[in-house]
């Protein structure tokens, strides 16, 4: 109570108790509790009929509680990687500009901290909540499974499970990122919201209708050699991995899909004589990683854009 | 101690084609209530920021207590405390708890803040107000409780920009007593900007006359002159003065 906490620390502790009083953060989790409530419910009633003979993810029975769905109700992770954008922008398109408009920014920076201690405390603090919230979600789901089944999780799974959430947050991270940076650019709140909205919905709507295009126009002949149509598959396969969402798609399959070896083409040289068995976690991290790394940078893309435009302007009251 | 509190040599700003602050040359010595009076868009608010680092100036340098603004803004606004023109606060938190987290932004404990915010409101006249929602207050308590955030931190110089604009005369009044009054006890150095010649010539000793980025006269005050003439017949001569200039 009575220590001296560094000023990064005190604002972080603001923009917690900040986040977790307002209405916003109490309506983004009743959807997203609701909406998992929901997947977890089609997921068990649907458990059983996706056991298929032969199947190697049957050993991880646990994990499909988060992939498997009857087509009625999306699963969990496909709500997580619908959900987790709104979550993100939510917390983040209003950081600095309202702090300027409420005239508390020119206040605030004539304190003797640096000017990135704001946005840095700004992003760690709504990372904080988002971490925690995650984090619960993910584990209450796992327990209702758990009751709900009676199969508990191997230490894999559990493992599984950890690296999917934190795969979420950096995914969620990207856009808390994105949406600081409108923050900055724009004075007035619903512009930055809109704009994160629009880039939001053009990764998830149009992106993949505009790669579609481009395909069509650039696909071979049915002449082409094998080389030609594999070249093709990967040129296709990385203009989707432009946008967020489709890193974080192959990311979570992987980890929650242990079957899954590789996310581009193979080759029948390249599967011939390979058993169909699921990966360990590490050789499934190993297949991950690029895409984390390119989520990654996409997050530390958006921070250093903020820093450069918010550093060195000239901060006037109102 | 320092001398002089702060020191501008040649400083400039240019925004494009336009210049806010022209080759200003400015000495403020410890204990001075200087008043930077002049029209609006004359250039205060952009010296003021520069003072604070808040901007970067197009040429010349801003000392504050012998450390340059633009280089070292944190050491500088350890010591300065900053009023800006139409302060604003966090609505949803108390006066107290405002007050308590600027404390906390400058490395006070939480305990000691909250006994240090208390006095400052009872200084400041917001005793019974300090646990009621910053978002209740009129525009005048929350003038009010700027000057208490910018007292929480101990400063050395305070620097108040247009504090008195949008309150009534008789808060005027009050807010610039006040000003006076901690001046004169705790041995503060003051600047502040207004376009009010009334309200610079109660209190200031020195008042800067400030026109288009230029700092046309610096002229010292003394008590008689306050009570003779005032500023009025300074201020004429030297406004119908710029004019001719152009």
């Amino acid at each position: 109570m009575n220590r001296v906490y560094h000023p990064f620390w005190v604002i972080v502790n603001k923009e917690v108790s900040d986040h977790v009083r307002s209405w916003r953060f109490i309506i983004l989790i009743v959807i997203i509790a609701l909406t998992c409530m929901g997947s977890l419910y089609t997921a068990l009633t649907n458990i059983g009929a996706s056991i298929k003979p032969n199947d190697p993810d049957n050993a991880f029975l646990f994990l499909k509680l988060f992939t498997v769905s009857d087509g009625t109700l999306p699963s969990f992770v496909v709500f997580i990687s619908f959900l987790g954008p709104l979550l993100g922008i939510a917390l983040g398109f209003d950081a600095i500009n309202s702090e300027q408009n409420r005239g508390t920014l020119s206040r605030i920076l004539s304190q003797p901290i640096h000017r990135d201690f704001l946005i840095n405390a700004k992003f760690v603090g709504a990372l904080i909540v988002i971490g925690i919230m995650l984090f619960a979600l993910g584990f209450l789901v796992m327990g209702f499974g758990l009751i709900a089944i009676g199969i508990p999780p191997t230490a894999e799974e559990f493992l599984r499970m950890v690296f999917f959430i934190i795969v979420s947050i950096f995914y969620v991270a990207f856009w808390l990122n994105l949406s600081i940076f409108f923050s900055i650019q724009f004075r007035q709140a619903a512009t930055s919201a809109l704009a994160c909205v629009a880039i939001w919905l053009f990764f998830s709507v149009f992106y993949n209708m505009i790669i579609n295009l481009i395909g069509k126009a650039l696909s071979p002949s049915d002449f082409a050699s094998d080389y030609q149509i594999v070249h093709y598959q990967r040129f296709m396969l990385n203009l989707l991995r432009f946008a967020p969402s489709q890193l974080f798609n192959e990311a979570t399959t992987t980890l929650l899909m242990p079957s899954v070896r590789s996310l581009g083409p193979l080759t029948m040289e390249q599967v011939h004589g390979a058993i169909p068995s699921p990966l360990p976690l590490g050789q499934s991290l190993l297949v991950v990683w690029p895409q984390l790394t390119g989520l990654i940078a996409a997050t530390v893309i958006c921070f250093a854009l903020s820093y450069v435009s918010f550093m060195r302007r000239e901060v006037r009251s109102r | 101690m320092c001398q002089p509190v702060i020191e501008l040599t040649g400083l400039t700003k240019k925004y494009g084609d336009f210049t806010a602050v022209n080759d200003l040359n400015l000495r403020i010595n410890k204990k001075d209530i200087f008043g930077l009076l002049g029209p609006n868009g004359a250039g205060k608010s952009t010296t003021i920021l520069m003072m604070l680092g808040l901007t970067e100036p197009t040429a010349g340098s801003v000392k504050v207590c012998g450390i340059n603004s633009t280089t070292h803004p944190i050491d500088v606004k350890r010591i300065v405390g900053y009023l800006p023109e139409d302060v604003g606060f966090y609505d949803d938190m108390t006066g107290i708890e405002n007050l308590v987290y600027t404390a906390q932004l400058n490395g006070i404990r939480k305990n000691e803040a909250k006994e240090k915010a208390g006095q400052l409101l009872e200084r400041v006249g917001l005793a019974n107000e300090g646990k009621k929602k910053a978002g209740k207050y009129s525009r005048g308590m929350r003038q009010r409780l700027g000057l208490a955030d910018v007292l929480i931190k101990e400063p050395e110089v305070i620097i108040l920009d247009e504090p008195t604009s949008g309150i009534d005369p008789s808060g005027v009044r009050e807010f610039m007593d006040l000003i006076h009054q901690l001046s004169s006890e705790e041995g503060l150095t003051v600047l502040f900007s207004s376009h009010h010649l009334d309200q610079v010539q109660q209190v200031c000793n020195r008042v800067g006359l400030f026109c288009k980025g230029k700092l046309l006269a610096d002229i010292e005050l003394t008590e008689q002159q306050k009570r003779e003439h005032g500023l009025d017949d300074i201020y004429n001569r030297y406004f119908e003065g710029g004019k001719d200039h152009e």
